[in-house]
């Protein structure tokens, strides 16, 4: 029989009702007595010696109870925000990392940099306080775009950064790739641009910042994804502070997308201001405030070259990315373009020989870092449409070019040039599921019907691997990571026989309150209901590296098997002795303790009862209770994968593009839950349809302003602008180094979408001699790339 | 948002005097533009006059053959009356092409064409529709009253109350749209009366414009065809990163031929 809150099951997200109703606690909607408000004066210059600041009117207006600036912390010892990961440049010397102070000091260095912090009673008291801090600026000519930073000449963005570059990094075998480039019958080439985009979680950034005079104990409530990390962040390296007195809280969070990873100044300012004031202290961001302050995602400019024999086989690929960290280094920011990137570069290709070089440049914006999917879109971006110019070029099908390329099934695991060891993975069969699904026969016969509409029409492929995990310790270590990132979980039943989990992963839109619960639910045959996923706190949970690149499930739900494991070797203890049968006796059944061969039985329940009220237990051998604790470091990244097929139809008079339809394939892994997968699925693929067609971060190259600074320019994708997908995964291909067999789905959507839609857009327009487009293919775009390939038009 | 006072007359005699007790009032339609002004304290108003509750502004009634249209009658009403439906059906269509769902429920045609927003739609059928403007002064003619960007012929303290829109033959709005705010990009309003035919173009200038040549093209013949040889010229169009100059006027064209195709 069945559970039907077990795995597998599509249960209904548990905590969608409290979310949907608005009942949800996020950040903002705490209040504590006492508490005052802080708005921050920032810089309206991308560049900017700050010469002076005078607080006098503004401490003058109705309800100021503070000004604080860089010099306040300063005196106060507050330190940089630290970077959590090194690369070491080509020549092995180590990337340059400028401080990073919460609030600048004598230079602004983006627009939105914070220069001023205003305490007021109020909200509107603060805003209106902060308009009177004269803060007086000297404008210094700004680096923009990563490739005018890195001409020589450009405005410095820190003086001690020569060049702007912070690191030139490389990865896999120069020589060997040259050597196949030499020999190879073909050589397929493209420059693209991976633009830079606004991650726009639904709820803004918001901090609350606490100080217990009494007990000496710091609170931090905050819209992160990893409480435990700001906690060690900013503990240990910004303020000072030991862990036993700083708590961090990330209750509900609305989403983060990777923005909310990041230890950022604002967390670090209201919880040192909250001492210095005496009272609490909360900052909820604007939405104007959050285009210019969050981290943003992605700005690759690069340049790719694909190696081949004369069947199309590939040989060799070459890769020179230019990766725009921004103004300082976010706290992830230079793993992303990297060992997320790099990395992930051989795709789901066997081709033997990889080179990647790669700098990272400061500029005058806001800092770069991970934003879903993290390199692994960038990557995935750049390998399908170089495969797609090599398939048009060379006359392969492209569904054949790939099929002809990919890592058979049979070579798992196999060991890429790129540093990688994937485990599993059944590429062909993803595109042997994919092709029927989308009638790939009979694109011929839409496209004459569109035509027949005036309607051009294309069909595009990606076919996407990913890293996920974010992995074993030793190995990222080894890569330079500062951290750890392993997992944690506390398994706790009640004396009646309901559990709470403890989790060191975080939920900001996941549904990992119904994922997790049905692990027990499975494991222990006890109803969803009586299982309770606490998360967020770190005066709760165990030590835990909380929710990012697609990692909750295959770290942190295994960790939650590790915990359910001791469970289990305790609760068999306890049953054989109730049951006065032989330990090795005992199986678990249906989540019942049976012992083999009878109908003695006990639940769960039966047995957490004879943990906490032991009269009849074996106290000699076991201690009371029936609570533990685990913690999870994987032996290897976890690698879904997937065919992504994408058909597009283009007015000719207008550029439009519009999606028609769209199936994704998908190897998850073993799946927990459908409809939670399903929901990830279509997430993902919005994301990745926003940036093939509408997201678009502009900042002007000259004043550095940010011109997309609302959504009256930047376009966010809405439910009228996709299809209705059509999504299929297969579990043939179980993980096979992690006890649930799960890979991660919360970044897949994204990572093979872009290159998908772009692929369909590219091959529509291929009848106009049109072979590449940068993102987003906008309507101007795509008019203007018709025009210029039609000789009456461009004559016109 | 900077502190204000707030008002709500009943009447546009009470909205008047209103308006001529304060240093700095503002008149408050649906919000939708006046209100994201205030939040990011571009505005600093010492009183906001809500004309919310005013019944002489609402209401949209037959009169002399077209449609009056009461100013603070909000975009979704317009767009689901029956009457503007069976009367002038292209600008039921119109109003329910403005933005999103939110701000058609409270975005009014008063606050729409006073604001005279480059982009905003209902210009382009003020303008077409050969409409009269009311205000508790006067009426003005469709061809006066926008003056540029954001300027219309309106006075200090002169409320619109209502609009008049003269019933064409025939009418369509076709309507090329910006991806992200769903603003036009550029609209093109073609209405029919007997021989004369209006060609109004929103979102590619300054403000709303008729499109001489094509105007005449189309008296000629009245067909999507006739407009090949006729076009806006890209100079003194806008340009923005959503679209440069050439393309508003291709986009013109397009839109003007979409627009006759759906006359009918
Ligand atoms: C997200 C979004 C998308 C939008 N998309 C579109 C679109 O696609 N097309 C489009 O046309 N518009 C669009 N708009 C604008 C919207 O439809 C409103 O028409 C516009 O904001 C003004 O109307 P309102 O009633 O909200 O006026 P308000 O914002 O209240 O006022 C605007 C101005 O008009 C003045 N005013 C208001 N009523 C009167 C009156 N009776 N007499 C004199 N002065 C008056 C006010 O004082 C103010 O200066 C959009 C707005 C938003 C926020």
């Amino acid at each position: 029989m069945a559970n039907p809150t077990g795995i597998g099951a599509s249960v209904r997200r548990r905590e969608d009702a409290r979310f949907l109703t608005g009942r949800g606690t996020y950040t903002d909607d705490i209040n504590r007595p006492g508490q005052t408000h802080a708005v921050f004066v920032r810089s309206p210059y991308a560049h900017a010696r700050i010469t002076g600041i005078d607080a006098a009117e503004a401490m003058q207006a109705p309800g100021v109870i503070a000004v604080l600036t860089g010099a306040d912390m300063e005196a106060d010892k507050v330190g940089s925000l630290p970077c959590g990961w090194q690369i070491h440049s080509k020549d092995g010397s180590p990337m340059k990392e400028p401080p990073h102070f919460p609030i600048a000091r004598d230079r602004a260095r983006y627009v939105g940099d914070a220069v001023a912090v205003v305490i007021a009673e109020t909200r509107e008291q603060a805003k209106d306080a902060a308009e009177l801090v004269m803060v007086d600026y000297e404008e210094l000519p700004a680096a923009v775009t990563s490739l005018k930073a890195l001409e020589g000449g450009a405005p410095l963005v820190h003086d001690d950064v020569g060049g702007n570059l912070c690191f030139d990094w490389h990865l896999g075998d120069a020589a060997a790739v040259d050597a196949a480039f030499a020999q190879a019958a073909h050589v397929a080439k493209l420059d693209l641009v991976n633009q830079r985009l606004v991650p726009n979680a639904m709820e803004p950034r918001a901090a609350l910042g606490e100080y217990d005079r009494a007990t000496g104990e710091h609170t931090l409530t905050t819209t992160s994804q990893n409480p435990h990390v700001i906690r060690l962040l900013m503990g240990a390296f910004v303020l000072g502070i030991p862990e036993h007195k700083l708590r961090v809280v990330a209750p509900d969070v609305g989403g983060g997308f990777g923005s909310k990873i990041f230890h950022y100044g604002e967390e670090a300012v209201v919880t040192w201001a909250a001492k210095k004031v005496g009272r609490p202290v909360k900052w909820t961001a604007e939405r104007s405030e959050s285009f210019l302050t969050d981290a943003h995602g992605r700005d690759h400019v690069s340049h790719a070259e694909l190696a081949m024999d004369k069947d199309g086989n590939f040989l060799a690929l070459r890769v020179a990315t230019i990766a725009n960290m921004g103004a300082y280094l976010s706290t992830f920011a230079p793993s992303i373009p990297t060992y997320l990137y790099a990395t992930l570069l051989a795709g789901q290709y066997k081709t033997p020989a990889i080179y990647a070089e790669v700098k990272a440049v400061f500029t005058n914006t806001v800092p770069v870092d991970a934003y879903r999917g993290a390199g692994r879109p960038e990557a995935c971006y750049l390998i399908e449409r170089l495969v797609e110019v090599a398939a048009a070029e060379t006359g392969i099908d492209k569904a054949e070019l790939r099929r002809r390329n990919f890592v058979p099934a049979s070579a798992m695991p196999y060991q890429t040039p790129v540093a990688l060891q994937y485990d599993t993975g059944d590429f062909a069969k993803n595109l042997d599921i994919a092709l029927p699904l989308v009638d790939y026969d009979g694109f011929a016969a839409r496209k004459a019907e569109s035509a027949r509409r005036g309607k051009l029409r294309g069909i595009g492929f990606a076919t996407y691997i990913e890293a996920c995990g974010i992995a074993p310790s030793n190995v990222a270590g080894a890569l330079g990571a500062r951290a750890g990132l392993y997992e944690s979980a506390e398994v706790r039943f009640h004396p009646t026989g309901s559990v709470t989990v403890f989790t060191g992963s975080h939920s900001h839109g996941q549904g990992h309150e119904t994922t997790f619960a049905q692990l027990v639910s499975e494991r222990f045959g006890v109803p969803i209901e009586n299982v309770e996923i606490v998360h967020g706190d770190t005066s709760k949970i165990p030590f835990g590296m909380g929710t990012y690149g697609s990692r909750s499930l295959a770290v942190g739900g295994s960790a939650i098997v590790k915990a359910m494991d001791k469970v289990e070797r305790k609760a068999k203890k306890i049953a054989a002795h109730m049951l006065e049968a032989a330990e090795a006796d005992i199986e678990v059944k249906d989540g019942r303790f049976v012992v083999a061969g009878t109908d003695k039985a006990l639940t769960i329940g039966d047995i957490a009862l004879q943990a906490y009220v032991p009269h009849n237990f074996p106290l000699d051998e076991l201690e009371p209770g029936l609570d533990e604790q685990a913690f999870y470091d994987p032996k290897n990244f976890t690698y879904p994968n997937g065919c992504h097929v994408c058909e597009v139809e283009i007015d000719p008079d207008t550029g439009v593009v519009q999606v028609v339809s769209f199936a994704a394939v998908d190897d998850f892994g073993r799946v927990i839950n459908p409809l939670i997968v399903e929901g990830q699925v279509h997430g993902g693929l919005v994301q990745g349809i926003g940036q093939a067609l509408y997201e678009n971060c502009v900042y002007d190259e000259e004043s550095g302003q940010l011109i997309t600074g609302s959504y009256m320019d930047y376009c966010m994708p809405r439910a009228d602008d996709v299809p209705s997908f059509t999504v299929r995964y297969h579990e043939d291909q179980p993980c096979t180094h992690n006890p649930l067999g799960v890979k991660g789905c919360g970044e897949a959507g994204t990572i093979g979408a872009s290159a998908a839609v772009m692929n369909a857009v590219v091959h529509a327009l291929s009848e106009y001699g049109v072979t590449h487009l940068d993102m987003p293919a906008t309507p101007e775009r795509v008019w203007q790339a018709i025009r210029r390939h039609t000789p009456a038009q461009a004559a016109e | 948002m900077y502190a204000f006072t707030y008002h709500r007359p009943k009447s546009v005699a009470d909205a008047v005097a209103l308006l001529g007790q304060f240093e700095d009032p503002k008149l408050l339609g649906g919000g939708q533009t006046l209100l994201p002004t205030l939040k990011q304290r571009l505005a600093r108003p010492s009183d906001l006059i809500d004309l919310g509750q005013i019944p002489e502004l609402q209401g949209i009634r037959e009169e002399a053959g077209g449609l009056t249209v009461g100013a603070f009658t909000r975009h979704a009403q317009v767009a689901h009356s029956e009457t503007v439906q069976r009367v002038i059906p292209a600008l039921a269509s119109l109003a329910e092409g403005i933005g999103d769902r939110q701000v058609r429920n409270m975005g009014t045609l008063g606050g729409s064409i006073c604001n005279a927003d480059p982009s905003a739609d209902y210009p382009a059928a003020v303008v077409a529709l050969k409409a009269t403007v009311r205000t508790d002064r006067r009426e003005i003619s469709c061809d006066d009253f926008f003056t540029g960007m954001f300027e219309t012929a309106l006075e200090p303290g002169e409320i619109v109350t209502a609009v008049h829109f003269q019933k064409p033959d025939k009418a369509a709005y076709a309507k090329f749209r910006n991806p992200a705010s769903r603003y036009a990009i550029v609209g093109v309003f073609v209405a029919v009366f007997g021989s004369e035919v209006r060609v109004a173009v929103t979102g590619a200038g300054p403000s709303v414009f008729r499109a001489d040549d094509m105007e005449a093209a189309l008296a000629q013949d009245f067909r999507a065809d006739a407009l090949n040889g006729a076009s806006v010229p890209a100079a003194g169009l806008n340009a923005d990163i959503h679209a440069s100059a050439d393309y508003r006027a291709h986009l013109v064209r397009v839109m003007a031929r979409r627009a006759v195709e759906a006359c009918g």
